[in-house]
């Protein structure tokens, strides 16, 4: 601890910090523009200045900047003496000289750092007459707008996307008053984490396009705390919505999981929640009954048929619950075929059962040494892809803290560690996005990477091993056991078990010789983990069986499109033998023809819930806004099934009985406050202090104010009324701090900036490593040898996803279908030249264009996953070439 | 038989007459705050605005006599009749000119003190039954305030009783033949116009109800004819001070001979009713404490002085 | 005491003063060009809508009975795609008027907009917008604000140089 003052009142502080830090963590209010919590100081902006004293004797002191000062003992600074804020003022009527006079058109207004810090500073009028310079903008593509204008030029764009997320295709230019931030030329920026410059820009140079089609200010918006359900991760996000209609969502800060950032497809692919396909009323196929749909699927249920229910790795843990409890646990399946389902079920029993922990994405960053086992992490767990970019620096900056440098100045890190890279190794089927900071990298079918991760297994245990071949399975061995805290990343992205054990036995090997190994699997969807956690009786295949063998049987499906999850023939053939079917889902789809029945469900906009992440996380998520129809909860629904009722219980009660039929999950009672939780007497609003239109926006439809929509699922009310302080960390629909109207309010709610939040980042691991674990696992040989390729599927950001893509933004992004192939493998097969191929795998064909890939070892051959030609295909699977037509 | 019938045609008179005065005081009251206001005031029912009693008594007649859900019901239909039922009662005691009495008793003034006491129970009564904190601190203070001046109300008129010799108003009014009591006592007269407000809780001394701090205070839950019984019996309360005023100090009746003695009575009286409303379009209303500390620790002591002073000057004349 | 005394005398004679009331509706009052009546959106100098959809009005307005949705034309020219003001809630207080950052929303000299259904005086952006610019003439948000909406190109503005070149050499 240091003892510093500030304005002459003592502060005991943490050692390692700037005075910006300090002065801020203290709840002081400081204006800056270039430091930023997640990439410190550089002290380019001058706008945290302050006067630094001597000693308490020294009456003159000296201006400096907060936040290149370190906070060691004895240090005085004063932040309100005139001379400092005369100083601040006069930069900040520097900056604002360019900035143009739009803010009532800029989509940043209202939430805008240089308007805080501006108003902070006391700058007001403008004195200087001369003009303005002005920029050409570019065209971001389908996620960013770009108004130059507006610049400042703090440098937190480039350093972001270039230094941070590892971006190529956009700079600095030109100099002087004529500094330009953007692309050599307009064009699509194309890092995964572009979406974030929205956040990082103190002002309005890149605003969200999405939400400018339907734009509202942040202070218009009702939002809750939500949790991104596009892939495994599980990033923390602020959904918001008004008129009905969802236009953006935010990071919500944890400091366990996304901290700060998000990618762009949890940041713009939330689209779909405001698509016309969203499925709004109760509706049956035979409706010559004459009763309502919803009166009749309960009358169907109330006759006692015999039942299977689908579940589903994109429906939350609660649904998922309640299918099960309503169809009986012998008859509810996982709602993915059974090569998905093995591979999750693996991940699940490996972090169980072994004796290596599975760290968050926060502690990856901590980690030294690299190991990437068959997952193209970029692409199905991108956030995680943004931490292993940091992890990959923790090598070289150590040496930078040898120097004697701060851990938070930036800058000088940086010109130390240079392009350096710490040790990173890649051994994947195909070329990835990550190979940018590797070391070293191996490419290769299944089968080879089994040996190669068997090769390093044995060098890890034996200590020697066999150097000669190639030499990449004897430098990751090496590099591991030289590191004290190695990271082993995999993953379910091959669709293979046995590459799940081959990583865990890595790990195991490493826990055994004494390293403080972490391993990490990404899994494919949002609560794939939560659903193998509740157990089913059997895959997706299993159901089909089933519906095959017996007759009689009435689906239930929770949230899946089976002509997703599997080809055509097999999916309306399970549906046309089955002899009812219930579909609880959110979208048209191919399903909704053929079901009996359909109650909307909603998606993560309209429903609470809880999801586990790969980690093992449980995370509670809350509903936005109550739509004006039909949707609710799915487990809503099942539960006005299974009790015959008009409403569906409160969801604590739901939790209640989940927890007494899963004992596992028990850690999911204290994961968010009950619903009854209250602040002194009031319940935490959704809406901010300054909503507008409340007695206008249904006025339209009725003059006469109706009572506003009440909440019994949750401590969160659907209006501006309740408590206006800091809510507990699980409940935090919105960041604001007076003065602070920008996302910077983050700082406001942090124990220490940049640091955990007040109360605990929210989220409860479930998963914990068994200490007698095992460590050994027994690795599967892959699947049957015939055919002379492997079709292995490669993943994309924008694409992979089921519910994302049918985002308008993300659709502009997503790449054309293809057959990916190498030229050794097209002149092996006598293809050379062709446009367009197919893949035969038994019976089944598949035709598209080609891509030639040469990174690609010629015996494999890609299929991009969750395409619209390319489902229902189940991966690995070998295959032949042939020319297509 | 035709001294019963002249009986029943004074009482009649009186019943009807008060409540009339009292129901034409709304018309009055707006018509002169507007007057002192520089404003016109009602001038659109009937000539000079004059039906808008009658207007206004539809409208209160066909409003929803609305009970809330919350109050204690038996009680809250009871309260605004008591204020009416004292009031009127107490008017059995006023003399409007010789004989026109309807009971004159040897101890009228002291049913007067006791009648209009029981006006407590309706603002206490009301703003309990309510169940409204509003209502309830009405309820409080208005208990306060008029147990509070009931005190120095009763000592100021002792001065009149002694210079009287007597509790009955006739023998009041003729035992001024010579001069006023107003005159002798000047200090007593002061003392029970203040109190007359405070009882009728007028402004300056609505603090029950104050709009601004407890939105009408014990009668914020009424409606309807409820809440009309008590608008007419705080005009009621409002004749009844005036009458006793001019009774006990002005001579009642007593005039010159060129005018009836009813119409010096009437006179009389309105031009207290007048000074009643002028009181209202002046002054602000006072804080609680200082209506509190301004009775007990100023009027009090006065009326107390006063009742020896007025003893003392008594013995000596004897 | 005597203070008291003296205002009762002093508001008693207020009595033989001359009266203020204005006997509307057969009389109608004077209105100031100021006065703060119906809200109505105006135009700019080239007739095309001034209201950019800011929000501003909305945010401000007590009731809460101001709402907006933003849109924008094929340029990036932003308007309101729906206006809507309660007028059964509007307590006329102006604040909307303080706020607009470009002269759009204004109150106008106008009171008599009773009506015997309340629906009636919810008022839609078609029954708001006039043909004109109010009480401020000549003014254009858009010569002054730097964004290139269509209305005018990059620089082109009030107070604006060319756009930059970022290739150029010299310093």
């Amino acid at each position: 601890m240091a003892k510093v003052f500030i304005d002459n009142i003592e502060y005991e502080v943490p050692n390692g910090k700037n005075m910006l830090e300090v002065a801020l963590s203290l709840g002081l209010d400081l204006p800056y523009f270039c430091w930023h919590p997640a990439m410190h100081s550089v002290g380019a902006c001058r706008q945290c200045a302050v006067t630094n004293y001597r000693d308490e004797n020294d009456t003159r002191g000296r201006i400096t900047m907060a936040c290149m000062l370190d906070a060691t003992d004895g240090t005085r600074i004063s932040i309100n003496d005139q001379k400092s804020k005369d100083f601040r003022a006069g930069n900040i009527e520097s900056l604002m000289i360019n900035h143009p006079h739009d803010c009532p058109v800029c989509d940043e207004g209202g939430e805008c750092h240089l308007q805080d810090m501006t108003v902070m500073s006391g700058h007001n009028y403008r004195r200087y007459r001369f003009k303005k310079r002005t920029h050409i903008n570019q065209d971001l593509g389908p996620f960013l707008n770009h108004e130059m204008n507006r610049c400042i030029q703090c440098y937190r764009c480039v350093r972001f996307y270039n230094d941070y997320a590892g971006g190529k295709d956009f700079g600095v230019f030109a100099s002087a008053g004529r500094v330009y931030f953007g692309r050599s030329e307009p064009g699509t920026l194309e890092n995964e984490f572009s979406g974030n410059l929205v956040e990082v820009c103190p002002t309005g140079v890149f605003t969200d396009k999405t939400l400018k089609k339907h734009f509202t200010r942040k202070w218009d918006l009702t939002s809750a705390p939500s949790v991104c359900h596009q892939c495994s991760v599980g990033c923390n996000i602020l959904a918001s919505e008004r008129y009905g209609t969802m236009r953006r969502v935010m990071t919500r800060f944890n400091g366990d999981v996304n901290g700060y950032f998000l990618c762009d497809r949890g940041r713009f692919g939330y689209e779909y929640v405001n698509d016309e396909k969203r499925l709004t009323r109760a509706a049956q196929k035979d409706a010559s009954s004459g009763s309502d749909p919803v009166s009749s699927v309960k009358a169907h249920i109330a006759s006692r048929p015999k039942m299977i229910g689908i579940g589903s790795p994109r429906a939350s843990l609660e649904s998922n619950f309640m299918l099960k409890r309503l169809v009986g646990a012998e008859n509810f399946y996982q709602g993915i075929p059974s090569n998905e389902a093995d591979v999750i079920n693996e991940v699940l029993r490996v972090l169980r059962e072994g004796k290596v922990r599975t760290p968050s994405l926060k502690e990856m960053e901590d980690f030294d040494t690299v190991f990437v086992l068959g997952e193209d992490v970029t692409n199905t767990a991108p956030m995680m892809a943004l931490g292993l970019r940091q992890t990959a620096k923790t090598l070289p900056k150590q040496k930078a803290y040898a120097l004697r440098i701060q851990h938070w100045n930036d800058a000088a890190i940086r010109e130390v560690v240079q392009d350096e890279k710490g040790p990173f190794f890649l051994a994947t089927g195909y070329a990835t996005k990550l190979e940018e900071v590797s070391t070293s990298v191996y490419h290769g079918d299944t089968n080879s990477l089994l040996k190669l991760s068997e090769a390093i297994t044995n060098e890890i245990r034996s200590g020697s091993g066999d150097n000669q071949s190639g030499g990449f399975s004897h430098q990751v061995a090496q590099a591991l056991l030289a590191s004290e805290k190695p990271l082993i990343v995999s993953g379910t992205g091959m669709m293979s078990k046995s590459i799940v054990q081959a990583a865990a036995n890595i790990a195991g090997a490493l826990k055994d010789a004494g390293r403080e190994v972490g391993i990490v699997y990404a899994v494919p969807e949002a609560n794939s983990m939560g659903l193998a956690m509740l157990g089913a009786a059997g895959s997706l295949d299993d159901a089909i069986s089933r519906v095959n063998n017996e007759k009689d049987l009435t689906a239930v499906v929770l949230e899946t499109n089976l002509f997703y999850r599997t080809d055509n023939q097999t999916a309306s053939d399970f549906l046309s033998h089955c002899h009812k079917t219930i579909l609880i889902d959110s979208m048209e789809n191919e399903c909704t023809q053929e079901a009996d029945f359909i109650l909307p469900a909603g998606t993560f906009a309209e429903s609470d819930g809880t999801m586990v992440n790969n980690e093992g996380r449980a995370q509670r998520y809350y509903q936005v806004f109550k739509p004006n129809n039909d949707m609710r909860s799915s487990w809503a629904w099942l539960d006005m099934m299974i009790n015959q009722t008009e409403e569906a219980r409160p969801y604590d009660d739901i939790i209640r009985e989940m927890l007494e039929a899963n004992p596992a999950l028990e850690k999911i009672k204290t994961l968010a406050p009950a619903a009854d939780f209250r602040i002194g007497t009031q319940k935490i609003p959704r809406q901010t202090h300054r909503f507008s239109g409340r007695t206008s926006m249904n006025a339209h439809v009725s003059v006469h104010e109706g009572k506003p929509p009440v909440d019994n699922d949750s401590p969160l009310t659907y209006t501006m009324e309740g408590y206006h302080g800091k809510p507990p960390s699980a409940d935090i629909p919105f960041y604001w701090s007076p003065g602070w109207n920008s996302i910077q309010s983050i700082n406001k709610y942090q124990i220490e900036v940049g640091g955990d939040l007040h109360g605990g980042n929210p989220g409860l691991r479930l998963i914990e490593p068994n200490e007698n674990g095992i460590t050994r696992f027994e690795v599967n040989s892959a699947g049957n040898n015939s055919g002379r390729y492997e079709v292995l599927p490669s993943w994309h950001i924008f694409g992979s996803g089921e519910m994302s893509a049918m985002s308008p933004a993300i659709e502009k992004r997503i790449p054309d279908v293809y057959i990916a192939v190498s030229d050794k493998a097209l002149e092996k097969a006598g293809l050379q030249g062709a446009d367009k191929i197919s893949v035969r795998h038994q019976s089944a064909t598949i035709t598209l264009p080609v891509k030639v890939d040469n990174s690609l070892p010629d015996n494999v051959v890609l299929l991009p996953y969750g395409f619209k030609d390319t489902v229902g295909w189940r991966f690995p699977f070998k295959g032949e070439l042939e020319r297509g037509v | 038989m035709n001294e019963t019938l002249a009986q029943i045609l004074i009482i009649v008179g009186v019943l009807l007459g008060t409540v009339t005065i009292a129901a034409g005081l709304i018309y009055v009251e707006r018509k002169m705050l507007a007057v002192w206001q520089q404003r016109l005031g009602p001038n659109r029912v009937g000539p000079f605005g004059i039906f808008q009693v009658l207007a206004d008594m539809v409208k209160i007649f066909f409003k929803e006599d609305w009970i809330p859900p919350f109050v204690d019901k038996k009680v809250f239909v009871i309260a605004p009749t008591i204020i009416m039922l004292s009031v009127l009662m107490s008017f059995a005691i006023v003399p409007f000119a010789p004989g026109v009495v309807v009971a004159d008793l040897n101890i009228g003034l002291l049913f007067f003190l006791a009648m209009s006491s029981l006006g407590a129970y309706t603002i206490v009564l009301s703003g309990w039954a309510s169940n409204n904190k509003y209502s309830l601190l009405g309820g409080v203070r208005g208990a306060a305030q008029m147990i509070s001046y009931e005190v120095f109300m009763g000592l100021s008129l002792m001065g009149v009783v002694l210079l009287a010799g007597s509790f009955n108003m006739t023998e009041i009014v003729n035992a001024q033949k010579g001069m006023w009591f107003v005159i002798p006592q000047f200090v007593g007269f002061v003392i029970f116009l203040i109190a007359g407000i405070a009882e009728t809780h007028r402004l300056p001394f609505d603090l029950p109800e104050a709009e601004s701090e407890l939105i009408a205070g014990f009668h914020s839950e009424y409606s309807g004819m409820k809440f009309g019984m008590f608008f007419v019996g705080e005009y009621l309360g409002i004749t009844l001070v005036s009458s006793m005023i001019t009774v006990l100090f002005f001579g009642g009746w007593l005039g010159p001979a060129f005018l009836p003695p009813i119409v010096w009575f009437l006179i009389k009286m309105f031009s207290f009713i007048l000074f009643f409303i002028l009181l209202r379009a002046t002054l602000p209303r006072p804080r609680y404490d200082q209506l509190m500390s301004y009775g007990w620790k100023l009027l009090l002591p006065l009326a107390l002085l006063n009742v020896l002073v007025t003893g003392a000057v008594v013995l000596y004349n004897h | 005491m005597l203070s008291s005394v003296r205002s009762l005398w002093m508001v008693f004679l207020k009595m033989f003063k001359k009266r203020v009331t204005i006997k509307y509706p057969e009389e109608k009052p004077y209105l100031a060009p100021r006065w703060r009546g119906r809200i109505v959106l105006t135009r700019d100098p080239d007739n095309n809508e001034r209201c950019v959809a800011c929000n501003l009005c909305a945010a401000v307005c007590p009731t809460d009975c101001i709402s907006l949705q933003a849109t924008e034309d094929e340029n990036g020219r932003r308007y309101p795609e729906i206006f809507r003001i309660n007028f059964s809630r509007c307590i006329f207080c102006g604040l909307c008027e303080d706020a607009c950052p470009t002269y759009a929303i204004q109150l106008i000299p106008d009171f008599e907009m009773s009506e015997y259904n309340r629906q009636s005086l919810v008022y839609e952006k078609e029954h708001l917008l006039i043909d004109g610019m109010g009480k401020y003439h000549g003014y254009s948000y858009y010569d002054q604000a730097g964004v290139a909406v269509g209305v005018k190109p990059k620089g082109g503005g009030e107070n604006e140089s060319e756009p930059v070149d970022v290739r150029t050499l010299i310093p």
